[in-house]
């Protein structure tokens, strides 16, 4: 009988407990989304602040309190700024030293893992420690001597110094691909080495399809990186007709520097490429990073 | 036998330097090449047009007397100082929340990443007018939320915590990483804590932190050198104010004072001593990370080297 009562009572106290932490549960959820939806609106604003200030006519861009929904919408900013300077020029430079750059990028990279991951020789192992070592050097210490040499080849005010040097390969990307290398079992490659293929059959029909996810997220990466760049154009880019997109943008906010409308319509078309590349390929980003971040 | 298995290794050395070799040209002409000549015309004065004249450490010494040496140093490590721990726990917060195993977890996760993308001097721009003391919409919430409104980048003192605002803005790189890590340790872990009656705060002290030490270790050493590599914002942003590095020099990054030295002032030999003190520091720095890690950092299973 005792046994019995407290038994009871047991379960219902276990089951106060449990509703309780039931409600504190779902207490905790509402906060975390609460603090989820917060910092939502917090990232998203400079965004849509972008978007209706590129809108404004250049009265109401400087009308305070703001006004968030411009009235009205003036989508003649957009061909106005974007024709000021010939954006259109800057966009296929940009296209063109970005495509080169992604396809040396891939293509050297994953030659390069290929032979490290593939072959045993002699020096390997100090050769692949040193080219991690080279992550290391910050790219400032190479800025004077580099333009100097691109210099000396004759290769200023053209895309050649932004260009030429990612067919020979980029540590990072070389390490994330051999990684991914590493991973293909051997039996594959023997089974096509007994029915004749040679190596670069192997590298090109194996291993290159295999790699299909680490190959995207490095070109992707590779992709970014280059239309992101400022400081090389800068460096190495005079003339205007070889302007890439985020030059032009700098230069454009230094003649434009009050009318803000301009500038942010041209920002908003600057930005546009990055974020419809982000949603096709946001998996490869996410990746890259992590191959990178959790191994590094 | 023995003849054929000594070819066979000697095939597969000539394949695996032949694999190999276009890194090994980039290494020797892209990098050694330009490493050592960086160190010789650290010595030198240069100005592209006659030949270097050599000049021993007078470079060094210049820099022990350069103001703007000085001013540089100072304003990366402030914004390292205050950017780096601000950005690090703003991006674990965010982690930790996403980590809640959350409903369209996916759909924050990509509003949270999307800035850390897009190109940095449409960043910049939009944040120079974000900025904007009288019309910019972040002293607009300021003033609404009755908190003073700084002048921001008209103010030497208000500039670098203005990059560091701004810098918030891109966080979405190390709460990936840090998301990742998150979801490395093992529930079982939390799941222990809990019947031995751990609430939150404990579960996060003892074991979150403990567990993701080595990502935040790595995330530390990023974060210095990236601050050391800060060009393009403080570029864009110090455009057409004072000697283009905002009011009084306050906006002097180290890289931006690196550029103007050696490509605006064609000082090639000062520029190279500024290279080589940088890579000195970031290595100092890292090391002094990588040393002291072994009394915060910790390594589950020891199968991580």
């Amino acid at each position: 009988m005792m046994a019995l009562a407290s038994r009871a009572e047991q379960e219902s106290a276990s089951r106060r407990a449990r509703r309780s932490r039931q409600a504190t549960d779902r207490l905790g959820r509402a906060v975390v989304y609460l603090m989820l939806v917060g910092t939502s609106v917090c990232f998203l604003i400079p965004l849509f602040w972008l978007v209706t200030s590129a809108l404004k006519s250049s009265d109401e861009i400087f009308v305070f309190p703001q006004v968030w929904i411009p009235h009205p919408a003036e989508w003649g900013n957009f061909t106005r700024a974007l024709t000021t300077l010939p954006f259109g020029r800057f966009a296929l430079n940009t296209f063109v030293i970005a495509g080169l750059t992604t396809l040396g990028n891939v293509f050297s990279s994953a030659m390069v893992a290929y032979g490290f991951s593939r072959f045993r020789f002699p020096g390997r192992r100090v050769l692949f420690l040193v080219m991690l070592a080279t992550l290391m050097v910050p790219g400032q210490i190479l800025l004077v001597p580099q333009f100097i040499l691109f210099y000396k080849l004759g290769w200023i005010n053209s895309f050649a110094p932004l260009t030429v040097p990612a067919f020979f390969g980029s540590a990072f990307y070389i390490f994330l691909i051999r990684q991914f290398f590493m991973g293909i079992p051997a039996e594959l490659t023997d089974a096509a080495y007994i029915d004749g293929a040679n190596e670069w059959a192997i590298f090109l029909r194996i291993y290159v399809p295999l790699s299909k996810p680490a190959l995207t997220a490095v070109a992707v990466f590779s992709f970014q990186g280059a239309w992101n760049d400022f400081l090389a154009p800068l460096i190495y880019l005079n003339s205007q007709k070889l302007y890439t997109l985020q030059l032009g943008l700098s230069e454009f906010q230094g003649i434009f520097h009050t009318q803000w409308n301009l500038i942010m319509a041209a920002s908003t078309v600057i930005m546009l490429p990055m974020v419809v590349i982000f949603f096709l390929a946001q998996r490869y980003f996410i990746q890259g990073i992590l191959m990178s971040g959790v191994q590094g | 036998m023995a003849r054929d298995r000594h070819r066979l290794r000697r095939r597969e050395t000539a394949m695996g330097y032949f694999f190999i070799s276009p890194w090994i040209i980039g290494l020797l002409v892209f990098m050694a090449g330009p490493l050592v000549a960086s160190g010789y015309l650290s010595l030198t004065n240069y100005n592209l047009l006659t030949p270097p004249t050599f000049v021993g450490l007078q470079n060094y010494r210049t820099m022990l007397s350069d103001p703007n040496f000085w001013q540089a140093l100072q304003v990366t490590f402030y914004y390292a100082v205050l950017s780096v721990p601000l950005d690090l726990m703003i991006a674990l917060g965010m982690a930790l929340l996403l980590n809640q195993r959350v409903r369209f977890m996916r759909w924050f996760r990509t509003i949270f990443y999307l800035p850390a993308l897009l190109p940095p001097v449409a960043i910049s721009v939009l944040w120079n007018w974000i900025l904007n003391p009288q019309y910019g919409i972040l002293n607009e919430a300021l003033g609404f939320l009755g908190l003073p409104q700084p002048q921001w980048l008209l103010a030497p003192q208000w500039t670098v915590p203005a990059y560091v605002v701004m810098s918030i803005w891109g966080v979405g790189t190390w709460m990936v990483i840090f998301l990742a890590g998150l979801q490395n340790v093992p529930q079982q872990l939390y799941e222990a804590a809990v019947l031995d009656g751990a609430g939150i705060g404990r579960k996060f002290w003892n074991i979150t932190l403990p567990m993701i030490s080595p990502v935040l270790f790595f995330d530390l050493v990023m974060g210095i050198v990236g601050a050391f590599s800060y060009f393009t914002q403080a570029y864009v942003l110090g455009q057409g104010v004072g000697n283009g590095a905002g009011v009084s020099n306050a906006g002097l990054f180290y890289s931006l004072y690196l550029y103007q030295k050696g490509f605006s002032e064609l000082q090639m030999g000062y520029a190279s001593a500024l290279g080589w003190v940088l890579c000195f520091i970031v290595l100092m720095m890292s090391l002094l990370v990588f040393k002291s890690s072994a009394l915060w950092v910790y390594y589950g299973g020891g199968d991580r080297s």
